[in-house]
C-alpha cells in the first residue's frame, strides 16, 4: 500500500520533492498544495529575465503543468493549509478539507518582508517574490517610467539593472553605507555600486524610507534626508521571512525557521521540512543556518526524498548563490563573516575577479564576478577546509588551480 | 521533431522526441530525466553536466569560457564535458547522442 506524501508548499522545494518521489512509483501516493495558482516554478528569473519580459511565464516553471497530472501527483493550486492535526496526522485546509498523511512535508519557503513606513498599503507599492508580483511590475515598466527601489540587496539590484534596461529611470535607496552589505565585502559593494551608476541607476546610501504618499496610489517616496522622489513605481526588497506560523501552531521546533536536523526531519519524527522555511545544521560549516537560496530547497528536498527511499545521507553541502546583473555574473560559495580577511584576486576594473574571505587562513567564502573557475575552486576549498596563502591567492600570475 | 539519444546514470538507453528552439536540458528536465539544473539554465552552476559522444562533440556550437570555467573543475569533467542549459536543441541535432554526467 503506498505512503500518503503530503506536500505543503509548491515552490522550488516542494516542487522538487514530488518530483523525486514520483520516481518511486508506487512507493508513494503524492500530494503537492501551494497556496499560489502557479504551478512550481523558479524564483530568481523573477527580478532578471522574467521582468524584462525576455521569456514567456511558462519557460519558468520547474516542470509543465501537466507533468504532475502525468505522474500520478494530485496538485492543488490556490490551497491554503490553515492547520496540522499531528496526534490525528491530518492536515486541514481553508473550507475545510481534511487530509490525512502517512508523511508531511513542510516547504513553506518565506514572505516578504514589508516595509514598516506610513503609505505601505497604498496601491504601486510592490514586491518582488510571485510571477504575479513581476508580470504587474513590467506592465508599468515603460520608458521614462520613474522607478523608487527600497533596498539595495539581491533584489533591489537586480530589478534595478532588469528596470533600466528597459528604459525606467531608477534610483536604489539603501540603509547601510554600501550595498549588499550584508552579503559581500567592501570591494564587491563599490563594484556594484560604480556598475550600477555608470548605467545611469541613482544609488542613495546610508538612506531610508521615511514615507511613501501619493493620491489614492504612490506617487511618491519621502527619504530619511527628507528628499521627496516621485514614483511611477515603488518597489521595495528589504528582506524575508520564513514561514513558519503552520508548524510553530502545530508545536513543532521553530526558531527563525523550522528546526530540522540533517535528515531534514522536525521535532515530528513523520513531519519533514526543507528549503528557506527551515534551520537546519550545517556540519561543513559548523554552524545551524537558514539558507534563502535555490540549492538549498533542492538538496534538503532531495533529502527528504532519499530518506522516504531508505537512501538516507546527512545533508551537508556549501551553500552557494549566484547574482546576475547587467553583464555582471556573480557567483558566491559559503558563508563569510563579516570579520573574515577578504583577499580580491583580479583588477574589478577588467569586470572579471573575484573576492576570497579568509577565516584564520581557511578559506570561508567567494565571491565570483564573470570568472566561474574561482568560484568552483573556491567552492571546492571551503568544503575542504582547505588552508591558502592570502598572497599567492591575490597573485593572478598563479592560476587558480596553483594556488 | 528532431531525437536525442540518452543514456541515464543508470546506464538505460532511451531515445527523446526533443523540442527544438529550447535546451537540451530543457529538453531533459521536462522530460523527467535525472538532472538537477538548479541555476534554471543561467550558466551558474553543473547540475545539468553531460557528456556528448564524440562524433556529435564538433557538431556543436563551440563552449564559451562561463561554461568551461564551470565544468573543467568538476571532479566528473571528461574531454566531452557540456553543460547542457549551453546548447539550444536544433533540428540539425536529430540524432544528439549523450550520457547524462553523474552527480557530483
Amino acid at each position: 500500500m503506498s505512503e500518503h506524501i503530503v506536500i505543503v508548499g509548491a515552490g522550488h522545494a516542494g516542487g522538487t520533492l514530488a518530483t523525486q518521489l514520483a520516481r518511486a512509483g508506487d512507493r508513494f501516493r503524492i500530494t503537492l498544495i501551494g497556496a499560489e495558482n502557479w504551478p512550481p516554478y523558479e524564483r530568481p528569473p523573477l527580478s532578471k529575465q522574467l521582468l524584462m519580459g525576455e521569456v514567456p511565464t511558462e519557460k519558468v516553471f520547474l516542470r509543465p503543468e501537466s507533468f504532475y497530472a502525468d505522474k500520478g501527483v494530485d496538485l492543488r493550486l490556490g490551497t491554503e493549509v490553515t492547520s496540522i492535526d499531528r496526534a490525528g496526522k491530518t492536515v486541514t485546509l481553508a473550507g475545510g478539507e481534511s487530509l490525512a498523511y502517512d508523511r508531511l512535508a513542510l516547504c513553506t519557503g518565506t514572505a516578504i518582508r514589508e516595509i514598516p513606513v506610513v503609505g505601505r498599503d497604498l496601491p504601486g507599492v510592490h514586491y518582488i517574490r510571485t510571477i504575479d508580483d513581476t508580470l504587474a511590475i513590467r506592465e508599468k515598466a515603460t520608458p521614462g517610467a520613474r522607478v523608487v527601489i527600497a533596498g539595495g540587496g539581491y533584489i533591489g539590484l537586480e530589478a534595478a539593472a532588469a528596470l533600466r534596461k528597459l528604459g525606467c529611470d531608477v534610483t536604489v535607496i539603501e540603509m547601510m553605507d554600501r550595498v549588499m552589505a550584508r552579503a559581500v565585502a567592501e570591494p564587491v559593494s563599490r563594484f556594484y555600486e560604480d556598475a550600477h551608476r555608470a548605467e545611469g541607476v541613482r544609488i542613495l546610501l546610508e538612506t531610508g524610507v521615511a514615507e511613501i504618499g501619493g493620491n489614492g496610489r504612490a506617487e511618491h517616496v519621502t527619504d530619511s534626508h527628507g528628499h521627496v522622489h516621485a514614483a511611477d513605481i515603488v518597489l521595495v526588497g528589504i528582506g524575508v521571512v520564513p514561514v513558519v506560523a503552520l508548524a510553530a501552531d502545530a508545536g513543532l521546533a521553530v526558531d527563525d525557521g523550522i528546526v530540522v536536523n540533517a535528515r531534514a526531519r522536525t521535532s515530528d519524527p513523520d513531519i519533514f521540512a526543507a528549503g528557506d522555511c527551515t534551520r537546519h545544521p550545517n556540519a561543513l560549516l559548523g554552524q545551524t543556518v537558514r539558507l534563502e537560496s535555490v540549492q538549498n530547497a533542492v538538496d534538503q528536498a532531495r533529502c527528504i526524498s532519499n530518506e522516504l527511499n531508505d537512501k538516507g545521507a546527512d545533508y551537508a553541502e556549501v551553500p552557494w548563490f549566484w547574482s546576475d546583473q547587467y553583464d555582471l555574473k556573480m557567483q558566491m560559495a559559503g558563508l563569510p563573516a563579516p570579520d573574515d580577511e577578504v583577499v580580491v584576486r583580479g583588477d574589478p576594473d577588467s569586470r572579471s575577479f573575484s573576492v576570497f574571505y579568509l577565516r584564520d587562513g581557511k578559506v570561508s567564502g567567494v565571491n565570483a564576478i564573470n570568472v566561474g573557475a574561482d568560484y568552483v575552486r573556491g567552492r571546492k576549498w571551503i568544503g575542504e577546509g582547505r588552508t591558502v596563502d592570502a598572497a599567492r591567492l591575490a597573485d593572478t600570475e598563479i592560476p587558480i588551480k596553483e594556488v | 521533431m528532431p531525437v536525442i539519444h540518452i543514456t541515464n546514470r543508470a546506464g538505460a538507453e532511451s531515445t527523446l522526441e526533443a523540442e527544438s528552439g529550447i535546451s537540451v536540458m530543457e529538453n531533459l528536465r521536462d522530460n523527467d530525466y535525472e538532472i538537477d539544473a538548479i541555476c534554471g539554465g543561467s550558466c551558474a552552476c553543473a547540475t545539468c553536466h553531460v557528456y556528448v559522444d564524440e562524433a556529435w562533440a564538433a557538431k556543436l556550437p563551440a563552449q564559451d569560457d562561463d561554461e568551461k570555467g564551470l565544468v573543467e573543475d568538476e571532479p566528473t569533467y571528461k574531454a566531452n564535458s557540456r553543460l547542457s542549459c549551453q546548447i539550444e536543441m536544433t533540428d540539425a541535432l536529430d540524432g544528439l547522442k549523450l550520457t547524462i554526467a553523474p552527480e557530483a
